[in-house]
């Protein structure tokens, strides 16, 4: 794994302390919590304790005042170690999941909250995606309405990760009707409260892999929500989750292309020992090559990746970049889990070998955080210049 | 008391080592270097120590290329207080790094040193010895447990027929087995901690100290190859196979 250029002594460091942490958490470990969906606790746990949770936050909260390269490096060891989506999901909103708590919460908002949620105390899930908007976020429909103390918020939201678990929620919710707003991405509010149970139904959704980190559908009903939980301005709240979306696409990319290394490394390994008509199958170029393949798209990606990050980290416009990586990221991860299974044989279908369910979880960076097609309509519309489509 | 702790950087014990193609040595280019697997449980110790109230300051100590650096820092993000590199590309005898480690004892005045039994690379097992020697002070080798017993430093070692205890006058030399601890890995606050750290830069001169080696390698080969072995139907023919070899 690499930056651009050699990884610097500290980055290095901060990979082999990653890894140590991860290998005790070996394959039974992931293929028992994908069987049982129990969340992995011991190793969100270790995670946590080693301060890996505040890779990206700032020092006088607790956090080590690291860059998105250094997070990259966090997320992609991960996956890289077996642990796949099942582990980086269960950690993933932590990373930059509290940016816009950090970047434009007050000074009271952030030591209260950003301390305990680098330390894993304080257990946040995310709630921007409705079942009636999904990438359309200005047309989300959950109403924030005013109320003397606040805010009450009514409406659902879907593919909320955690909830079963949460003690807070990062939501978005509409304060000023779209009509009422200038532009249609005003009127949006965000708020950091308290995951209250009387008022928020989270429904875990049954879904192709990943069981251990759920993914809910929530029914918001007559949620109360003090004036001091909502986040920056009222109306800014889309602004301020825009901030995120580039150093997610980086992290969904390297975590895609940490599962494909993992997954390659497994079938070359079985491809080394699997000996069929007197000699090892990998010694048939059928089946090398695909490997080889899925090996150079890896590290095609991984580079773009890591130039994104250096990008934001010297806070120039990644917008591109960061996209691209992603789009590159999660076709070169998920081929590599393919590619995987089938050098496997029929030993690819079976449980016992990972790499079914490594090819499972790859297939959620192809779909989030945000859709292919989106990103090529991006990279039309701001890179070539070309119509908007929709 | 002041615990001096050596340490070494060496190959990684998960790469599996080539030999050069001319037999001179072992192929080091764009290998994955890290801490001598003894020299980290030699840190946890001294580390546990501290954390004991036994230890009040840890000094990492390294003998080798600029890159050593990074294995100081490993260790002070383990828990080290501060390092001393002592810097030279040259190779380095275990006598030569005792004499180093000598003068560094003269000018620190630790109470304790805790270094690895041997490194992975050449299993050489015999700075912690030599260094014992040329300090005059006593030395617990292979250690498995150490323990601070009023002004004593008892040292359990793991000995051929078992296990034996010495009773240390300090300041000793102390050697690490791998049974002593498992060592911790950095967290990240650590790490970040660690880059404020000083490392003092020294070289072999500043200690008078003439590295030149007096061993000449004459070569370096990998381990013959295993030959494939041959399965048999029974008891009876595996004997005259056996017999047959000669081995019986």
């Amino acid at each position: 794994m690499h930056n651009v250029t050699a990884m610097s002594e500290e980055q290095a460091a901060i990979k082999d302390a990653v890894e140590r942490t991860c290998a005790a958490f070996p394959a039974e470990y992931w293929r028992k919590v994908d069987e049982t969906g129990e969340w992995p606790e011991a190793f969100t746990k270790a995670m946590a304790e080693g301060g890996w949770l505040g890779v990206a936050m700032p020092e006088e909260v607790g956090g080590a005042g690291l860059g998105l390269t250094e997070a990259a490096i966090v997320m992609q060891t991960v996956t890289r170690s077996g642990a796949g989506f099942s582990g980086a999901s269960a950690i993933h909103l932590n990373i930059f999941g509290p940016k816009p708590l950090e970047r434009f919460g007050t000074a009271e908002q952030k030591q209260v909250h950003l301390p305990k949620i680098i330390s894993g105390e304080q257990k946040m899930c995310f709630a921007v995606t409705e079942p009636n908007s999904g990438l359309d976020t200005s047309s989300l429909e959950t109403k924030a309405e005013r109320t003397n103390s606040g805010y009450v918020i009514n409406g659902r939201k879907i593919w909320t990760t955690g909830a079963q678990r949460a003690d807070k929620i990062l939501i978005i919710a509409r304060t000023t009707p779209k009509d009422q707003c200038a532009k249609p991405y005003l009127g949006l509010s965000l708020f950091y409260t308290d995951f209250n149970r009387g008022q928020i139904d989270a429904k875990p959704i049954p879904k192709m892999g990943r069981k251990a980190v759920e993914c809910n559908m929530l029914y918001i009903d007559g949620l109360e929500v003090p004036r001091e939980d909502l986040i920056g301005e009222e109306g800014e709240g889309f602004k301020y989750l825009l901030q995120g979306l580039n150093p997610e696409r980086v992290l969904f990319a390297v975590e895609a292309i940490g599962l494909g290394f993992a997954a390659l490394e497994r079938a070359s390994q079985y491809a080394k020992e699997r000996v069929v008509f007197g000699r090892p199958i990998g010694q048939n170029q059928g089946v090398a090559h695909p490997l080889a393949r899925c090996w150079a798209e890896l590290s095609a990606a991984e580079l773009l990746s890591y130039k994104a990050a250096k990008l934001f980290d010297d806070g120039l416009d990644c917008g591109a970049e960061a996209n691209a990586a992603k789009y590159l990221g999660a076709e070169a991860g998920f081929n590599a889990c393919e590619a995987s299974v089938l050098a496997h044989g029929g030993m690819g279908y079976a449980k016992e070998y990972d790499v079914e369910r490594y090819m499972r979880e790859a297939m959620i960076a192809r779909i989030a955080p945000v859709s292919r097609e989106m990103i090529l309509n991006f990279i039309s519309e701001r890179v070539l210049g070309l119509p908007k489509s929709y | 008391m002041k615990v001096l702790v050596p340490v070494k950087r060496v190959i990684d014990y998960n790469v599996r080592p080539r030999v050069k193609p001319d037999g001179t040595g072992v192929d080091l280019a764009n290998v994955k270097m890290a801490m001598n697997p003894f020299c980290e449980i030699s840190i946890e110790e001294a580390v546990r120590l501290k954390e004991k109230g036994v230890a009040t300051e840890i000094v990492v100590v390294s003998i080798g290329p600029q890159q050593a650096q990074e294995t100081i820092r490993v260790g002070l993000a383990m828990g080290g207080d501060r390092g001393i590199l002592v810097q030279t590309d040259q190779t380095v005898e275990p006598l030569a790094v005792a004499k180093i480690l000598k003068a560094i004892v003269d000018a620190e005045q630790p109470g304790l040193v805790i270094t690895g039994k041997q490194a992975i690379d050449d299993d050489a097992n015999q700075t912690g010895q030599m260094l014992a020697a040329l300090l005059g002070w006593p030395q617990g080798t292979f250690a498995s447990e150490i323990v601070k017993d009023g002004d004593k430093l008892k040292v359990t070692r793991e000995v051929d027929g078992g296990l034996q205890t010495v009773a240390l006058n300090l300041p000793a030399v102390v050697t690490t087995d791998l049974r002593l601890n498992e060592p911790r890995f950095a967290s990240l606050p650590n790490i970040m901690k660690a880059k404020q750290k000083k490392i003092d830069m020294k070289t072999p001169a500043d200690y008078g100290v003439d590295i030149a080696p007096r061993l000449a390698v004459v070569k370096v080969a990998e381990p013959r190859k295993r030959e494939a072995g041959e399965k048999v139907a029974d008891v009876d023919t595996l004997i005259s196979k056996l017999k047959t070899a000669g081995a019986i």
